[in-house]
């Protein structure tokens, strides 16, 4: 025999603790979905599916959140992809829920339906009876997050109580449930930001356009770079101009920045993310910079 | 930009990285805070905007210098009472390594804690005061450490500057921690000065302390072999889910799908099916990237057999000649987890790979006292953070290896039924164990 060492990369180890995960979800738990944003996590998150249940589809369905400010690349991406895999897609809408007169729209410059995805959200893992729900989050991106369980349950009301937490141990995950709860399941726990593009790069995973770079008409608010949309208003003083951006997280456009960036290829964004000095969270996203706790304030609330 | 985009270009500069986890511990104030701050920001890890974050708040607090401390809190309720209480788990890497650091906090009340990250480690990090040398707490630390066999341990010896980086010192509390890890099952202790405060040893080595000729601890941590942890030999393949995916193509296809715990399964094996005892070959090994000759751990995989045997959730894969015995009785030490106690003839759910039982406490052996290695056999319970000695009745039989064997399948939790709380981690004992 000759001698072999066995070694393991650590993307193929992330890659194996992710699909144990999400086959216990599958054994242990009557209804799961999966939530796809269209956004890099997502899409590695879809390719593990497949992987864990290959050469069978896997057992549950997609479900996106649509603030119905999307960038349209991603909408085009995510219902190519749908198709390829034949898979269910289900798009909870925030639309709908303002239409319904359930959530009130933010109104002013700065208005965005970030926090409305959440009632969205519940409202779709309520009428599913969804028991889990798969999202791409890590723990690298947030302090809240960092303290989160790979299973992680919520109330009747789809609250996180971070101090009433179950501990994990080993790979053994207890997916019992009370009446009235439902977990979110976090695969990608422990994987960083250049681990998910290192990943995507390796298995030559396809990404919405929006995350490489292009020429877009933007304006400067805040210190962040925003796309020109229908659905951001300008405030006084501020000035349009087009450049040469990417994103670097894929989100509401009303509330995602984007970065000046040259990097064309996958290979460049690896490169790029290796060097980056500025978190994806505090470099692209409003939505984390209204307070110190503004994720946790928010995953208490239900949030994804 | 027109249409989405692939990169052919692959593997660039993506050399193979092994991951490695850690467990640290240490007394509330030895430093650990600091000195994983201090990790993450010489390894440069820190980007600008948490920097920018620490500084403004080490302002407001009036710290009078940048607490890199600050970089790991997480929870308001943590912030607003300067304490850590729950695991926290950071990232970082270098060229060679991805490391992941579950930060548990050092309290006694949180024991529970530490046993939850050590769970997962391949190397504990204990902190020791210089100041004050080997306390209660870090007898606590090196026997949670040993307890649950991780593999290697560090000690960080910190705030020598505090103590004018005296070897004598050093010497002292390296003397004093190696004749209390002498009773504990401890194969690798490594003993590292250090000032995490002010970076001596923590990525650089020291020109403090030039009677040191060790590592500093990042060269350690990336250094440290953990490839040979794993076990290896005893082939075990707990079946987590049967794959059928009844189309034209796959027609007649029948997986198993599961993570390798431990041993190596190759293509041609003779395999036995617990606890049916069925046997047969291993046909194949799939993954969506390609079939494999062998699999190994911790990979995730589909396995096909040979003959058309019964297999489901729950099973076990393992070689004909090497195969755990079902059993429905188990020795096991607990780690106990919930505020309601163990009580000697509680009745719990019992999860332990991918198969769920019953199990009650037949026996409360005794009651572990982690400060005096004393054995209280008296004990009528298991409060919260206590450790003790119980023997279990199954009401199915489980296939469990003994921990300190195969952390993979001699490994366990308990669930409480009322109220599906995770209560209890078990690692299961030998029988030449006591
Ligand atoms: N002089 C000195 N002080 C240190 C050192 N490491 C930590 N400290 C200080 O010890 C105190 C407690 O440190 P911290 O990291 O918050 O401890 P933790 O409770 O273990 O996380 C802080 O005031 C630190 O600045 C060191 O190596 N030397």
């Amino acid at each position: 025999m000759t001698a072999v060492s066995y070694e393991v990369s650590h993307l193929r180890a992330l890659e194996a603790e992710a699909i144990h995960v999400m086959r216990e979800v599958a054994a242990e738990v009557e209804r799961a979905v999966l939530l796809f944003s269209g956004g890099k996590d997502s899409i590695v998150l879809l390719r593990l599916a497949e992987k864990a249940f290959y050469p069978a589809k896997f057992p549950f369905a997609v479900m996106h959140v649509d603030t119905g400010h999307n960038f349209p690349e991603v909408l085009e991406f995510r219902d190519r992809r749908m198709e390829e895999l034949g898979a269910r897609l289900i798009v909870a809408s925030v639309q709908e829920a303002i239409d319904a007169g359930k959530v009130v729209e933010e109104t002013g410059p700065r208005a965005s339906r970030n926090r409305l995805q959440t009632v969205a959200l519940l409202d779709a893992i309520t009428k599913h009876d969804f028991k889990a729900a798969f999202g791409g989050a890590r723990r690298d991106e947030e302090r809240a997050r960092a303290k989160e369980r790979i299973f992680s349950f919520r109330d009747d009301f789809g609250g996180w109580d971070p101090k009433a937490q179950r501990p994990e141990l080993w790979n053994i995950y207890n997916a019992h449930m009370n009446p009235g709860e439902h977990m979110r399941v976090f695969p990608l726990s422990n994987w960083t930001e250049l681990d998910v593009w290192q990943y995507i790069r390796e298995e030559e995973l396809e990404v919405p356009a929006i995350y490489l770079s292009h020429e877009r008409e933007v304006f400067e608010r805040d210190g962040m770079l925003y796309a020109v949309s229908p659905y951001v208003e300008l405030l006084p003083g501020e000035k349009t101009f087009t450049t040469a951006v990417r994103y670097r997280t894929v989100g509401d456009m009303s509330c995602t920045g984007a970065v000046q960036s040259t990097a064309a290829t996958l290979d460049d964004v690896v490169a790029e993310i290796a060097a980056t000095r500025i978190t994806e969270r505090g470099e692209t996203r409003a939505d984390d910079r209204f307070s110190e706790a503004a994720m946790e304030d928010r995953k208490r609330e239900g949030y994804f | 930009m027109a249409g989405p985009a692939t990169n052919g270009k692959v593997h660039v500069d993506s050399r193979p990285s092994e991951l490695v986890r850690v467990a640290t511990a240490g007394s509330v104030d030895d430093g650990k805070s600091t000195l994983i701050g201090r990790l993450l920001f010489d390894s440069k890890q820190i980007l600008q905007d948490q920097l920018e974050h620490v500084e403004r708040v080490s302002t407001e607090r009036g710290d009078g210098y940048v607490n890199l401390a600050l970089l790991t809190d997480g929870l308001r309720a943590e912030r607003e009472q300067g304490i850590t209480i729950d695991v926290a788990y950071r990232y970082f890497h270098t060229a060679k390594r991805k490391f992941i650091i579950a930060d548990t906090p050092g309290h006694e009340q949180y024991t529970r804690n530490m046993v939850t990250g050590a769970s997962t480690a391949d190397l504990a990090l204990v902190l020791v005061d210089a100041r004050n040398g080997v306390v209660e707490q870090s007898r606590r630390h090196a026997f949670i450490a040993s307890l649950l066999r991780i593999p290697h341990l560090v000690v960080a010896v910190n705030k020598m500057d505090l103590v004018d980086w005296d070897e004598a010192v050093f010497d002292r509390i390296v003397a004093d921690f190696s004749g209390w890890a002498a009773k504990l099952d401890i194969t690798d202790i490594t003993f590292i000065p250090m000032s995490a405060l002010m970076g001596d040893n923590v990525v650089d080595r020291s020109k403090n302390m030039d009677w040191y000729d060790g590592p500093s601890l990042l060269y350690y941590l990336e250094h440290v072999h953990i490839a040979s942890d794993r076990n290896l030999i005893d082939c075990r393949f707990p079946v987590q889910w049967v794959i059928r995916p009844m189309d034209d193509e796959h027609h007649d296809y029948r997986g198993y799908a599961g993570q390798v715990a431990s041993g190596v399964i190759a293509v041609g094996d003779e395999v036995v099916v617990q606890p049916s005892g069925r046997t047969t070959r291993i046909a194949g090994i799939d993954t969506q990237d390609g079939p494999l000759q062998e699999a190994y751990p911790p990979l995730s995989v589909t396995v096909r057999l040979e003959d058309d045997v019964d297999v489901s959730r729950g099973d076990m894969i393992c070689r004909v000649n090497n195969s755990p015995t079902p059993t429905k009785e188990v020795e096991a030490t607990v780690c106990w987890m919930s505020e309601r106690p163990l009580s000697p003839s509680g009745r719990y759910r019992i999860k332990h790979t991918t198969r769920t039982a019953l199990a009650k406490v037949d026996d409360l052996r005794y009651r572990f006292d982690v400060n005096s290695m004393h054995r209280d056999e008296s004990a009528t319970g298991l409060a919260l953070n206590e450790i003790g000695r119980v023997r279990l009745r199954l009401s199915a039989p489980l296939l469990v290896d003994e921990y300190r064997r195969n952390r993979a399948t001699g490994s366990f939790v308990l669930i409480e039924e009322s109220t599906n709380d995770t209560v209890g981690a078990g690692m299961i004992l030998g029988a030449d164990e006591d």
